[in-house]
């Protein structure tokens, strides 16, 4: 083993945005934990990213404000980031960096775990196949949510994402028994009122005692941004595969994730990709959504909902454009549905959920889902190309079905996606469903069985 | 054994060893006292850039690196079909016994059991010449492949000795007069193609059982499709439709950079479904190598390679083998990371500037081939390559350099997809250069009016798609009645013809025979629609029919007896035009 006095380094050389670089560092190792000891006894606290004969980088989790090359010391610590764990986290609230913020006594760890989390075997994967009951109809109907999955919500600033993801929370809770559910909730750089909203939330629909909280507010050190989901996804991994709960985790803002990502990489000279954001920024992210799912033979899972703000709305920015790309569909909100007032402002179209057809059908939700599933969408695009035409040519051009389609369009959205802090049943759904689609005639609706049109269509 | 050196550094996936005198680019090293995998990039003096298979958190300097004097070898043997291989061909199933349900680091494992015995059936006699790329005999690899026991390329001589029996893939089985032993297995670089005798021209189409595919845009045997798409567009379900419905011998599947969920979908449905043509589950005439997208990034931009050395592997047996790569993007990023590392001098959009050889050179793995060897036969491997270019825009360098050397492009469009539209295939943008060399087969196997009706439909396509602006812009008021009929028939050949349901049982897979006839209907109703209206009937009625209704339906309709079917409904129109008539 390492000799312990060499442990301690005096040779900082330079510092630059976030880095440390240190020379003449022996056997140290990538990933390892470091404390950076003050003149004044002050600590911070940092990590290795790389290391070479000239010089160890080491990546400062809390401000380098107040860093001096001079009388500075680095005290390595031979493990790499890893949380201590025990089912005494629920409950219980951290800092980005796990450590306990609620004045509450350190926990005394079952186990000790790394953060950045082996990935799961492929083969060792449980295919999801259970619907969650979100009660909202846009989700449960047309983008079904099932356990195990990712899906993100894709924001823009000032839309409803957060009562969303409250509302989602407190009523999909309904499907597990209070022992079989845990919520880990990661809050990466948003406001102290973003975040009391949430805890506020937990506070009142009585689900504090299955939370585990992370919090890095937006006053938070940058840096450890990088380590919060890390370090949520560890416990949500932990209760889920160790302790067979439903874990439902909640990672919000995965926009400023990515810009504290964007940070480190210019500090360290990388070559940048698109808009700034490094060339492995998909690999980063994958590291994250990618902690989740089931495992064959463990009765838990891990359910990913993530926040995400769009900037400018621009679903083409490499922030939602990589996470579309991971993650097993997207929830996208509108900002024309939230300023007609519509509650919640999904918009459909772009939204999906590709894990869908293994949470419905028959035995599981009701058969003809798809069906209406799939007629819905059919319509309702066909509805907004004509408002588009309308607003050219007139409603007097449009042709009598045309004319239904204009009118299912609109009705669509304010019965269907609109539902206010209403909780649908998926029976409701689907009823609501099959009410709009009476609005056209039997024969069009040709992407439902002729069985189940028999069974439910009423013109 | 080749040189040992230690680390004198580590950044992200990249390694820099000092003191690897001797060591040659692409060599095999071992990494660390973890023992991690890695290849050879760089050489500079004695210092060796190593790319890293696995995760190199935990590295430090001063540990040893192992040059193992040779490159990266893919296993090519019986045991290939059915098994789930990482990137760099280590069995997931295998490390999962070892290492449980997480994928840990250093694991070395075989990628074929040692320990399992083949049986084998010799097919040549001592005295024999044989050389490479001769099969010497046969082991029912499943059921349904029986895989053929190959010389290895540039090994040739008289046979000795030769034995019929059970035997492990590492045990010889044959021995030749220059003392050559030969066994069940051999080992291939993969990043070095496998020799064939020559190429063969692509005049066999690739049948996919997709009606959009097989008709408009046909891909040859042996040729290469791109399928480039924004996310939700629907890649992943092209890819997977195709290796279950498509009419190949062997598939190879590679999960590159994609999904752990949608991997443990493919993994859990594979073994369960079962192909119509062999009555056999799909599994055994499949090979699975996934990288999923939180996998070590070298280890993806490996899996390419080991996944075409095992197609071209097959195809020298004298089959027809399909790669699905899922998604070759996520290759280019890791060639990218890679490449940053390295501090290389980026291209476009931070690539490599070597990002279309290295493309190029994939796609050229493809191809219908004489396979070597003293004996007859041909085998092909035909290349569908999905891609994900960022934010959906086909100018990106992956999506560009794919498009230039492949034959078919299968553009998928966002809009389409929105609208639950699948296959999302844009048929204004998608071509196939193989059309030409394939109407002969088509003309002879299928019917020989299909290149007729291509064209019609193609035609037709296009004129709705002029008729809709002019709608757009004035209403469908000004539109005449014969038009009218057009803008109608558009709509059933987009929504009744091409559009086709990947999870309805009866029509996730289309049969030729049952998409000609489907068309024939289909004009067969725009005749009749044509022929009402001179009669005067107006067009809401004659849209009113009940047969229109039926036309949507006929995807639903079983393979067997469609054509009964289908003649029906045509003998149904005529009565109508008689009716009419009389």
């Amino acid at each position: 083993m390492t000799d312990l006095l060499t442990r301690e380094y005096g040779t900082l050389r330079s510092i630059s945005g976030p880095l440390l670089f240190v020379q003449g560092v022996r056997r140290v190792s990538v990933g390892e934990m470091v404390a950076i000891l003050l003149p004044d006894g002050r600590e911070r606290r940092g990590q290795v990213i790389e290391i070479s004969e000239q010089h160890a980088v080491i990546q400062v989790l809390e401000a380098t404000a107040g860093i001096s090359i001079t009388g500075t010391r680095l005290r390595f610590s031979e493990h790499v980031a890893r949380m201590g764990l025990s089912l005494d986290i629920l409950g219980r609230r951290f800092n980005g960096a796990g450590q306990p913020v609620d004045g509450l006594p350190e926990i005394i760890p079952e186990r000790w775990v790394g953060i950045i989390g082996d990935p799961i075997n492929p083969v060792a994967r449980d295919k999801p196949a259970h619907f969650i009951q979100t009660g909202l109809s846009t989700i449960d109907g047309l983008n079904t949510l099932v356990r195990g999955q990712k899906l993100p919500i894709f924001s823009g600033s000032g839309l409803p994402a957060k009562e969303i993801a409250a509302q989602i929370l407190r009523q999909s809770r309904a499907v597990g028994e209070a022992t079989e559910f845990a919520i880990v909730f990661a809050a990466m750089g948003i406001t102290y009122r973003e975040a009391s909203f949430f805890l506020d939330e937990f506070e009142k629909s009585g689900v504090s005692e299955h939370t585990v909280v992370f919090l890095n507010l937006a006053d938070d050190p940058t840096i450890e941004r990088l380590l919060t989901p890390r370090f949520a996804l560890t416990a949500a991994e932990y209760l889920a595969f160790d302790h067979n709960r439903h874990v439902l985790v909640i990672l919000t803002d995965i926009t400023n994730y990515c810009e504290a990502l964007r940070e480190i990489a210019t500090a360290r000279e990388e070559i940048p990709g698109r808009r700034g954001y490094p060339g492995y920024m998909y690999t980063d992210l994958a590291m994250i959504y990618e902690r989740a799912g089931r495992i064959k033979g463990r009765s838990g899972s891990v359910t990913q909902l993530s926040i995400l703000t769009m900037p400018d709305d621009d679903i083409t920015h490499p922030i939602p454009d990589l996470t579309g790309y991971i993650t097993e569909g997207q929830i996208v909100l509108s900002r024309d549905l939230h300023r007609k007032g519509i509650y919640p402002p999904i918009d459909v179209l772009p939204s999906l959920s590709r894990l869908m057809n293994l949470g419905i059908g028959a035995g599981k939700t009701r058969a003809d889902h798809r069906g209406v599933a799939d007629q819905l969408y059919a319509f309702y695009a066909q509805g907004r190309d004509l408002r588009r035409l309308a607003a050219i040519v007139g409603e007097e051009g449009l042709t009598e079905s045309d004319k239904r389609l204009l009118q299912f369009a609109e009705r669509f959205e304010q019965e269907f996606v609109n539902q206010g802090g209403e909780e649908r049943s998926l029976e409701q759904t689907l009823g609501l469903g099959w009410k709009l689609l009476g609005l056209l005639p039997k024969e069009r609706l040709t992407r439902i069985k002729p069985e189940f049109i028999q069974r439910f269509y009423k013109g | 054994m080749g040189s040992k050196g230690i680390i004198i550094r580590v950044s992200g996936p990249t390694v820099t060893a000092g003191g690897m005198v001797g060591a040659r680019m692409y060599n095999r090293v071992v990494v660390g006292e973890a023992g991690l995998l890695g290849e050879v990039i760089r050489l500079e003096g004695d210092l060796a850039t190593i790319q890293v298979y696995e995760d190199t958190t935990g590295l430090s300097l001063g540990e040893a690196v192992i040059d193992a004097g040779e490159p990266l070898l893919a296993e090519l043997g019986p045991g290939l079909l059915t098994s789930i291989f990482d990137g760099v061909q280590r069995p997931l199933d295998v490390i999962r016994q070892e290492e449980g349900d997480f994928i840990g680091r250093g694991g070395v494992v075989p990628a074929l059991p040692r320990t399992k015995p083949w049986p084998f059936v010799p097919t040549v006699k001592r005295g024999d010449p044989v050389s490479g790329g001769d099969v010497i005999g046969r082991v029912a690899e499943t059921p349904r492949i029986e895989h053929r026991v190959l010389v290895p390329p540039g090994v040739s001589g008289k046979v000795t000795e030769i034995h019929e029996g059970s035997f492990r893939v590492t045990d010889t089985v044959a021995t030749l007069d220059n003392g050559t032993p030969l066994a069940l297995m051999q080992n291939w670089p993969v990043r070095t193609p496998r020799p064939f005798r020559e190429h063969l021209s692509p005049t066999l189409p690739f049948i996919t059982g997709q009606r959009i595919f097989d008709f408009l845009f046909p891909v040859a045997a042996g040729g290469t499709a791109v399928v480039p798409g924004g996310f939700g567009t629907g890649k992943t379900v092209v890819e997977q439709t195709l290796a279950r419905y498509a009419q190949a011998d062997i598939i190879v599947f590679i999960g590159c950079g994609e999904r752990g969920n949608e991997m443990a979908e493919v993994l859990a449905d594979f073994p369960e479904l079962v192909d119509p043509a062999s009555g056999r589950p799909l599994m055994e005439r499949t090979v699975l190598v996934i990288n999923t997208s939180n996998q070590p990034v070298a280890a993806r931009e490996a899996s390419i390679y080991t996944g075409i050395t095992i197609a071209e592997y097959y195809r020298d047996m004298g089959y027809r083998v399909a790669l699905m790569a899922d998604s070759t993007s996520r290759w280019a990023e890791a060639l990218r990371e890679i490449s940053s590392r390295l501090e290389e001098m980026p291209g476009e959009e931070g690539y490599p500037t070597y990002l279309a050889t290295r493309l190029a050179n994939f796609y050229e793995r493809g191809g219908r081939v004489a396979c070597l060897g003293s004996q007859e036969r041909q085998g092909s491997v035909t290349i569908v390559s999905a891609i994900s270019p960022p934010g959906g825009d086909f100018s990106e360098p992956v999506t560009q350099c794919s498009i230039r050397v492949a034959g078919t492009l299968w553009a998928l469009d966002a809009d389409l997809a929105h609208r639950r539209h699948f296959p999302a295939v844009d048929w204004k943008r998608s071509y196939s250069l193989y059309m030409n060399s394939l109407e002969d087969y088509y003309r002879r196997s299928v019917a020989p009016d299909w290149s007729d009706l291509r064209k019609r439909m193609m035609a037709l396509l296009q004129q709705e798609e002029e008729l809709q602006e002019i709608v757009q812009l004035v209403g469908i008021d000004a539109l005449q009645d014969p038009q009218r009929i057009t803008l109608e028939l558009g709509r059933i050949l987009r929504e009744d013809f091409l559009r086709q349901h990947a999870f309805s049982e009866t029509d996730a897979s289309c049969p030729m025979e049952k998409q000609y006839w489907m068309l024939k209907v289909i004009f067969d109703y725009e005749r009749l629609c044509q022929d009402l209206l001179k009669k005067g009937r107006p067009v809401e009625e004659i849209f009113g029919l009940p047969i229109r209704e039926e036309l949507g339906r006929m995807k639903e309709i079983p393979v067997a007896g469609f054509i009964d079917r289908a003649k029906d409904l045509m003998a149904r129109m005529d009565q109508e035009r008689e009716r009419e008539a009389g």
